[in-house]
This record gives structure tokens, sequence and C-alpha cells, in this order.
């Protein structure tokens, strides 16, 4: 194999010019390909899209070079249909001979190609989907994102802490709001609140009415919510309009329903909420000034927490690359990604070695007004939380 | 030359077997032999085409829309799943089988709902039936697995011998033969006397019935059929991805299906089967081209189709293909293209 | 008691705003025998134009709806005109290819253009939160909604059936041939009555941004609902699908808040059910081809 490859070399040495040719770096031969499936089209373009632009963000940033090989970047888009998703990754890895897998816009999609990843022996980067179980069905699945536990078991703790004795809850009807569900609820009993109602909203939910007018009707101190970003402006609006801020229930949840590319149109009607959430754009750390700065310049709007997580998905894969020194055998890169450590624009962040999960800080914020625009004001902070779905296990 | 004796020339005309039909399977087979790297995408295209046809069943041959049989591939989808993820019938072939059962009987027992009334009810319960089968599979999620779908599922090899492998190889080859068994089904059915009441039923119910025909009855008939078929394509969908998960069932898969058939032609069997190929590439195209607005060309593709005209389109399509057969077999036009929408 | 009536008015004014929604598409389908199902495109259009000058421009809300109507009802009467006007004799299956391609590249435009996030409109203040009338609390965007909606439900019936423009319409409808050698020009007429099906779901669509959400799959989104009111509502007249609308938007509210388990069930089999019993919809008079 040596062999073979110094013959290949000397003789692609000898076909062009020596000039030219000392100027190329060593292992330049052929890039490194990520193959980047993502939603671009359908309800959760909007994820797709953030996680793209930061990726695009941070290869502008870093250059396209690493380790002395270049990054080459192939994205699908797979509509957040399952089937697609593992098509698109068979044929990535089958035809295009990538590297890496990246992005999965939901659960599903990740699962589907998690045995591809297996079977491959190649490193799936998740950088969206929130479902405890995604690393546990493949050894080469590392996330980049966050679990749904994170959040939630936080601030079910909070809400013990902060005098919330009676909750009502209202989370969207599939895996991740039920994941939400369960463990706000664990943490919040266990700790002696009490649930007093709990709705379940179908995903595609054109009118919250009938349901805030449940929650209103259950007089509760305050509602957890969780609904997928895109739909938690409509929803904010919908609590003010119900008057539910007005008779006192506060807004409690998952920092997903106050996802910072949306934030701001939501109105004065978000003011007050709580959320528990990895990421604010308002985080005051230089480098988060600088990364939405840059995000703003680049693409005209806030960073939300999705690209927060796409931008600490290319880093890692960067990173693991510097380590084994641009091999992209699957083991290695795996090996080189766990115990990972590194400042993010969110804040410190590592991989767990042994679940290959997001071990990130996870704030308590309130949106309010800074310079005339809403955001997320970060007020507590719970340090190294690891994903508490998996660690009972 | 009397009318009746014309209808039989006609319709056994029609039945034999055309050098082009040959060719078109050929052409298929030898796709699959020199394309190795494209299984998955093929694959994705034939199962379409079995589902197409499916649909051309009710639609071409017996006038009935329907914007909801992603219902029945969805059952066909679940039924595969959990009979796999279970380990009730292990062996692929027989399970196909069940789940087309399986859907065949959803399809009977629909198929009261959906014969009565006119085009525009029928597609909206037929919709109605798929929303509603979707909603069901989601509040059954222990079942169902919900949003996250069945996982886990395990093939074992096809008929003991041929085992699923990562390139797509023997998911390509099986749904092949599947497809082609049961398009040369559905051609032996189309040309019976039974698809030819069909046809009669579908030109004018009224004057069916007033020459003997059962109408209900036949139409009952080719619904669970079709059923049948949506189902083994589901069922396919499911063997061939290890995947189930609700968006078979949804409204987008109804209505894509409706394009594939519309673009191809409906009323010749060959129709799904074209137009999956067709809207597949085309779809492939665009997608590596712009991941982001490839809807956009699509649409612009289905708005140029519609405003050119159908019938011409085709005719352009077949030209050659035509001049070829004309000089090789001697014979005039034998691709044709028969022009019959439902309404 | 109170929660009662809340929902009740809270599902009249969902109701309300599909039949604005929808009635565009209860004219072109049942009136012209046109199956468009680009209707949202229009909605959607509509909502964007209100956005866009109520967000970006400073716009006063109210100054904006006029013009989603406008703006709606222009982009109608452009592509009728170059386009949809071929395809009136057509088959159904081309109708549904055509109209599907334009939701397809509407989508895809407007994602291009404004991005695929929701957008929201900036409401005035004054119709922000409830007020409260004898202990039932009744949102005023909502209240406004029901003001709007039924004013226009009124207009249109009285312009169908008072007016000459009405009478000119039914008769066009009813027997084009025999409209044309009266000396009706038919063409315009349906040129016009689309348009304004289209301005209607433009000035639904700036409505809707607040309580169904704006984002560039509103057309696919909804096009399932607003079928569902034409059918269920039967398209030979408006009454029907106001009367449907109403009675969707009703049952939709009341089962999500009283069973919010099988929420999502009740529409689906309402409309199953109502369409077996009457399979020209409620108020159907002749089978809707």
């Amino acid at each position: 194999m040596f062999n073979r490859r110094k013959v290949l070399q000397w003789g692609a040495a000898s076909a062009v010019l020596p000039g030219l040719c000392t100027s190329m770096p060593a292992r330049a031969e052929d890039a490194v390909k990520i193959g980047l499936i993502l939603p671009m089209t359908g309800g959760q373009s909007s994820t797709g899209k953030q996680i793209d632009n930061a990726i695009k963000l941070y290869m502008q940033q870093k250059g396209d070079t690493v380790a002395g090989r270049k990054i080459e970047i192939i994205l699908k888009d797979d509509a957040a249909v399952p089937d697609n998703t593992k098509r698109l990754a068979q044929e990535l890895i089958v035809n295009d001979k990538v590297n890496f897998i990246a992005g999965f816009g939901v659960t599903p999609a990740a699962l589907a190609a998690a045995p591809l990843a297996t079977q491959a022996k190649i490193p799936e980067v998740v950088m969206a989907a929130g479902t405890s179980i995604i690393t546990e069905r493949s050894p080469y699945i590392v996330r980049t994102s966050f679990t749904l536990a994170q959040s939630s078991t936080i601030i079910g703790d909070w809400a013990v802490k902060n005098g919330i004795k009676k909750v009502a809850t209202l989370t969207s009807d599939y895996a991740p709001g039920n994941d939400a569900l369960t463990f706000f609820k664990q943490r919040f009993t266990a700790g002696g609140g009490e649930i007093v109602e709990e709705v379940k909203v179908p995903l595609a939910n054109p009118d919250f009415a009938p349901f805030l007018q449940r929650m209103k009707d259950a007089k509760p101190d305050a509602m957890f919510v969780f609904v997928p970003a895109g739909q938690g402006g409509n929803f904010m609006k919908q609590y003010a309009e119900r008057g539910l801020d007005k008779s006192g229930i506060k807004v409690i949840g998952p920092g997903d329903v106050m996802d910072d590319d949306l934030l701001n149109n939501m109105g004065d009607a978000a003011l007050g909420a709580v959320t528990a959430h990895l990421y604010s754009a308002a985080h005051p750390s230089e480098m988060n000034k600088d990364f939405v700065a840059a995000y703003k310049k680049a693409f005209g709007n806030r960073p939300g927490f999705m690209a927060v997580s796409g931008y600490d998905g290319i880093h890692l894969i960067y990173e693991a690359l510097k380590k084994t020194g641009g091999a992209t055998d699957g083991d290695k890169l795996i090996e080189a990604m766990k115990g990972m450590k590194w400042e993010s624009p969110r804040g410190p962040i590592s991989i767990d070695p042994e679940t290959r999960d997001i071990v990130q800080n996870i704030y308590i914020r309130k949106v309010e007004k800074v310079d005339g625009e809403l955001y997320n004001v970060e007020f507590a902070t719970f340090e190294a939380v690891k994903d508490s779905g998996k660690t009972k296990k | 030359m009397t009318a009746l004796s014309d209808v039989s020339t006609h319709a056994m005309a029609s039945a034999r077997c055309r050098i082009s039909e040959v060719a078109f399977w050929v052409l298929a087979l030898a796709c699959a032999f020199l394309f190795p790297s494209r299984y998955l995408i093929m694959t994705d295209i034939v199962r379409l085409g079995l589902f197409a046809l499916s649909l051309d069943l009710i639609l071409g041959y017996a006038g009935i829309v329907s914007l909801g049989h992603a219902a029945f591939f969805g059952v066909g989808a679940y039924s595969a799943g959990l009979l796999a993820l279970h380990g009730i019938i292990n062996e692929p072939v027989i399970a196909l089988v069940a789940a087309g059962l399986v859907a065949a009987v959803l399809g009977f027992l629909t198929s009261f709902l959906v014969i009565r009334g006119v085009d525009l009810t029928r597609l909206m319960v037929t919709l109605g039936i798929a929303l509603l089968l979707e909603a069901l599979a989601e509040r059954f999620s222990d079942i169902t697995g919900g949003t996250d779908g069945l996982q886990g599922i395990e093939m074992q090899p096809v008929l003991g011998l041929f085992a699923f492998d990562m390139f797509g190889r023997t998911g390509l080859f099986y749904s092949l033969v599947v497809l082609f068994i049961l398009f040369l089904l559905a051609r032996r059915v189309v040309h019976s006397p039974f698809g030819l009441s069909l046809r009669a039923i579908k030109n004018n119910p009224l004057r069916a019935a007033a020459i003997g025909v059962p109408v209900n009855r036949r139409l009952i008939a080719i619904y669970t059929l079709a059923a049948f078929y949506a189902g083994i394509a589901g069922a396919l969908f499911t063997q061939t991805t290890a995947l189930a998960s609700l968006d078979v069932f949804s409204f987008e898969r109804s209505a894509d299906l409706m394009l594939v058939l519309v673009i191809g032609g409906t009323g010749y069997l060959y129709g799904g089967l074209i137009g999956a190929v067709v809207f597949k590439m085309l779809q492939e195209l665009f997608q590596s081209i712009t991941p982001q607005y490839w809807l956009f060309w699509i649409g612009l593709v289905l708005v140029v189709i519609v405003m050119v005209g159908r019938a011409r389109i085709h005719r352009w399509v077949l030209f050659v293909p035509n001049l070829i057969i004309r000089q090789l077999a001697g014979r005039k036009a034998a691709v044709a293209v028969p022009e019959s929408d439902a309404s | 008691m109170a929660s009662i009536l809340t929902n009740l008015f809270d599902g009249v004014a969902y109701g309300m705003l599909l039949f604005v929604l929808a009635c565009g598409l209860a004219v072109t389908l049942g009136l012209m025998n046109f199956v468009n199902l680009a209707h949202g495109a229009f909605a959607m259009a509509g909502g964007y134009i209100c956005a866009v000058l109520v967000n970006n421009s400073g716009w006063p809300f109210f100054a904006a709806l006029p013009l989603a109507f406008i703006g709606s009802a222009a982009i109608g009467i452009a592509l009728e005109r170059t386009l949809y006007r071929h395809l009136y004799s057509r088959s159904h299956l081309d109708q549904v290819l055509f109209s599907i391609g334009l939701v397809f590249m509407s989508v895809a435009a407007v994602d291009y253009i404004m991005g695929s996030s929701r957008v929201f409109i900036k409401l005035p203040a004054a119709l922000e939160g409830q007020i409260d009338l004898f202990g039932v609390g009744i949102g005023r965007y909502r209240l406004m909604i029901v003001v709007i909606c039924g004013l226009l439900t009124l207009g249109l019936q009285l312009i169908l059936a008072k007016t000459r423009f009405g009478s000119r319409l039914r008769a066009a409808v009813d027997d084009p041939r025999a409209a044309s050698g009266l000396g009706i020009n038919v063409p315009q007429v349906f040129a016009f009555t689309f348009a304004f099906g289209c301005g209607l779901a433009g000035l639904g669509g700036a409505l809707s941004a607040e309580i169904l959400g704006l984002d560039p799959y509103f057309p696919l989104k909804f096009m399932i609902y607003f079928l569902i009111v034409v059918t269920v509502g039967g398209s030979s007249s408006i009454t029907g699908p106001f009367l449907a609308s109403l009675l969707l938007g009703i049952a939709d509210v009341a089962g999500k808040y009283y069973v919010p388990k099988v929420g999502p069930f009740v529409i689906y089999t309402v409309m199953i059910v109502i369409l077996l019993w009457r399979p020209n919809g409620l108020f159907g008079r002749t089978a809707a081809r």
C-alpha cells in the first residue's frame, strides 16, 4: 500500500512542473469530504439554513484546509423525511466516499443514518436532533447540539426552587416534546411540585387558542411549554392575546420556544418568559459577541441555537482532523473527538468520552429588552450539565 | 365489421405483447447492471413506480381519483415493519404478501366509503382516511413508535438466500422482480373482460350498469386490488430501507404520487413507471444543483408540462423510439400513448 | 360557562378566518369548475405584502390590509390573463398538476426572497389583549376578524344576489354559451371573479398571520383545510362554505379544548361523515364535477 502510494505520488510529481509540486501541501491529494444532510425545504427548513449558514461562516473564518487537507462540504436536502436521509447518507458514503456525515434536523433522520455510520465506520456528527437515545444507536455518533433532558431537568429544578407550585404543561406531541415533558415532570414532581393540567398539542397545529384556554382555566402558577422552534412566536402572541400574561401565569420551558432568530419579532408578549437553554445570543462573552456580529453581517439576522450547534459541529470536525493529523480513519476520529473540550460561543463545552454526547452549561434566562431589542438575558448558570436521559441507565 | 368483433380484436391486439414493452423491461434490467452506484435511487424509482401503478389501476382504468393512496402504502409499510420487528414473519416475501393483504383488507373496507360520491368528494374522503390513519399512527405510538418511527427493523435474507446489503443491490433486484411480477398481473387484469368492464364504467357508469355490469362490485374489486398493490409498495419501502415512519401516510406522498402518474399519463400501466423515472430524475437533478430551491424548478417544469400539453410532449418523446420500431418491425407507431383522464 | 362562550367565540373567529381564506377557492372550484390548488399561494402573497408594509415600511396595520387585498388580486389577475385562462377547458388532472407546480414555485420563491423563518406582523396596541364582556374573555384581534369577515360575507352575499354583476356571474357559470350569447363578456367576468377571490385570500392571509403563522409553506400546509371547507360546504353558493367554515372552526376548537387527546381526529371525522351523508356537501345542489 505504502509503495503504491509512493509510486503514484512520484508519477504525479513527474507529470507536473516541479515548481508547482513543491508548493502543494503534502497530503492534498484528496479532500476530506463531509456529507451534510439537512432539511433545507419543508417545515424544518429554518433549522437547516441556520446550520448551513454557521458552517459557511466557520469555514470563511478558519479557512477550508485542516492539517494539510482541504475540506469539502456536500450539502443534501432531506426535507426531514427519514427515508430520504437514509438514501442520501448511503449514497454519500458509497458514491462520494465521504469521511463524515453530519447535520440531521430531526431525530428520526439521525436514527435512520445510525446503522450506516456503524457499518461504514465513519463519524456521524449530529448538529440538531435532540432526543436522548440518538448517541446510543451507534458508536460513531457524536452530538454537538443538546438533549432535551438537559434543559428540561434544569428548568424543573429551577421551578421548584423558585416557589412555583402548580404547573400546567403544553407540549407538542412528538418525541422531543414528550422527552421534554417527561424529564420536566420527573424533576418537578420529585421536588414537590404539582402538574395540574397536561396538554399535548398536535405537531401540525394552526391555532393554539383552545389549548391556551385550557391552560388559563387550570389556573397554574406557570405553564411549561415546548413547541418546535418555529411555532414559538405564534404561541407567545396568542398567550398574550388571551391575557395569560396579565393573569400571572408565567411561561417556563426549554429554550426552543424563545429561539433567538425569532425572538425579536414576537413582540413584548415574550417579556419575562423564563427558559433554560444552552445558548443565548446575548451570552456575555467576547467570543459570542464576535460570533453574533459576524453572523449578522453575513446573513442579516441573529444566530439561534441551531446555528451554534452547527458552528460547534464543524469546529469539532476540524479539531478532530487536527488531532489525527489529517487521517480520516473513523475509529481514530471518534477517539479524537471523545473528551474534547473547547470554548464555544455558547460557553465552555465538551464531548462526554463515555456517551459521545455534549456536556455543556445550561443557562436560565429571562426575556428582557436590551437596546430596544428582545434578548434572552442569562441570570443563572448550571455548569457542565450531562444528558440525564442517559446517565440514569 | 360489427362493433362486437371490433372491440374484441382491439382488446386482443392491445393485450398482445409488444416489442416496445420487451425493450422497456430489458432497458430497466440493463440499468440495474449498468449503474451499480445508483442502486438506491433506482430502488426508490421502482417502489414509486409500483405505487403509481397501483393508482393507475383505479384512476386510469376505473376513474376513481384518490388523494389518499398513501393510506395503503403506509399500512403496508407498517405491517411489514411490525412483522419483521416482532419476528412474526421473518421471510421477506411472505411478509410482503401478508402486508399487501392487510392493505387489501383496509382497501375493501374503505371502498364502500369511496365509491359513493363524485370526484371531489372522493378526493377528500380518501385524503381524510389517510390523514386519520396518520393521526392514529401518531396516537398509538407504543405500537408504531410515533414520530420516531419504527426503529431497529432487521430484515432477514430474501427467500433465505439473498441478504440485504448496504449498497442496496439485493433491495433493487428484489424490488424489480416484485414490480415485474405485479406488472404482469396488472396487465393480465386490465386486458381481461373484467378490465374492459372497468373502462366501460369509467366512461359512463350509467350505461355500464344498463348493459349489466355490476358497477359497485367491480369498483370495490379494483379498489381492493389497488390497495393490495399499494400495500406491497409500502412493504417494499420498509423492507428495503428498514424504516417506517409517520410520513408514509403523509399528504405529500399521495400528492407526489398523483403528480408522478399524471406526468407519465394514465390508463396504459407504463405511465406510472415512466412518470416515476422522470419525476425522481428531475428531483435528483434539481436537488443536486440547488438543495434549497429545487422546489421552484420542479414547479416550473410542472407548469411548463401543462402549458405545452402532455399529449404533445409524449409525442415528442416517443418520436425517436417510434421511428426505430417502425424501421425494425415494419409496423406503424407501435408505441402509442392513450390519453385518458379521469374527469 | 364563561369558557364555553369563549371557546364558541374562538371557534367562530377561526371559522370566519377559514371562510375568507377559502371562499375564493369555492368560487373558482364551484362556479368556474377550476381546481386551483394554488389558492393558498395568493393568501401567502397577501400575508407577506402586509408584513413587509407594516414591518419594513412602517405602514399602519389597517392601511396595509387593503393593500394585501389589492396586491393579491393584482397577482391573481396577471396570472389569470397569462396562464389560468388557457386551462379552464383542460382536464382536472392538468389543472391539479399546473396549480401544484405554481405552489412549488411560490414556496421556493418566497423562501428565497423572504427567508424560511416565520414572519409576524406588528400589530397596533389596540388589537392586543382581551376584553372582558360579562365575564367572557374576548380577544380583540379575534373580534376584529369576526367583524371584518362578517361584513365581507354580507357584502359578498349582497353582490351575488342583488347586483348586476352578481347575476351576470351566475349566468356565466350556469351556461357560459348562453350567457355570451346574451352579450355578457364571460372571460372578463371570470377574470374579475378570479381576481376578487385571490384578493380575498390575500386579505385572509394577512389576517391569519397572527393566528395560523406565516411562512413559505403556508400554501401547502393549509391546502387541505381550504379543500375541506369547500367540499363540506358544497360549492354552489357562498352560504355553504360559510356555514361549513363555522362548523369546522367550532368543531376544531371544541374538539381541542374538551378532548385534546383526540383533537386532530375531530376535523377529519366530521368531514368524512358529512361527505358520506351528503356527497355534494352540506348545501350542494349539483355535483361539483
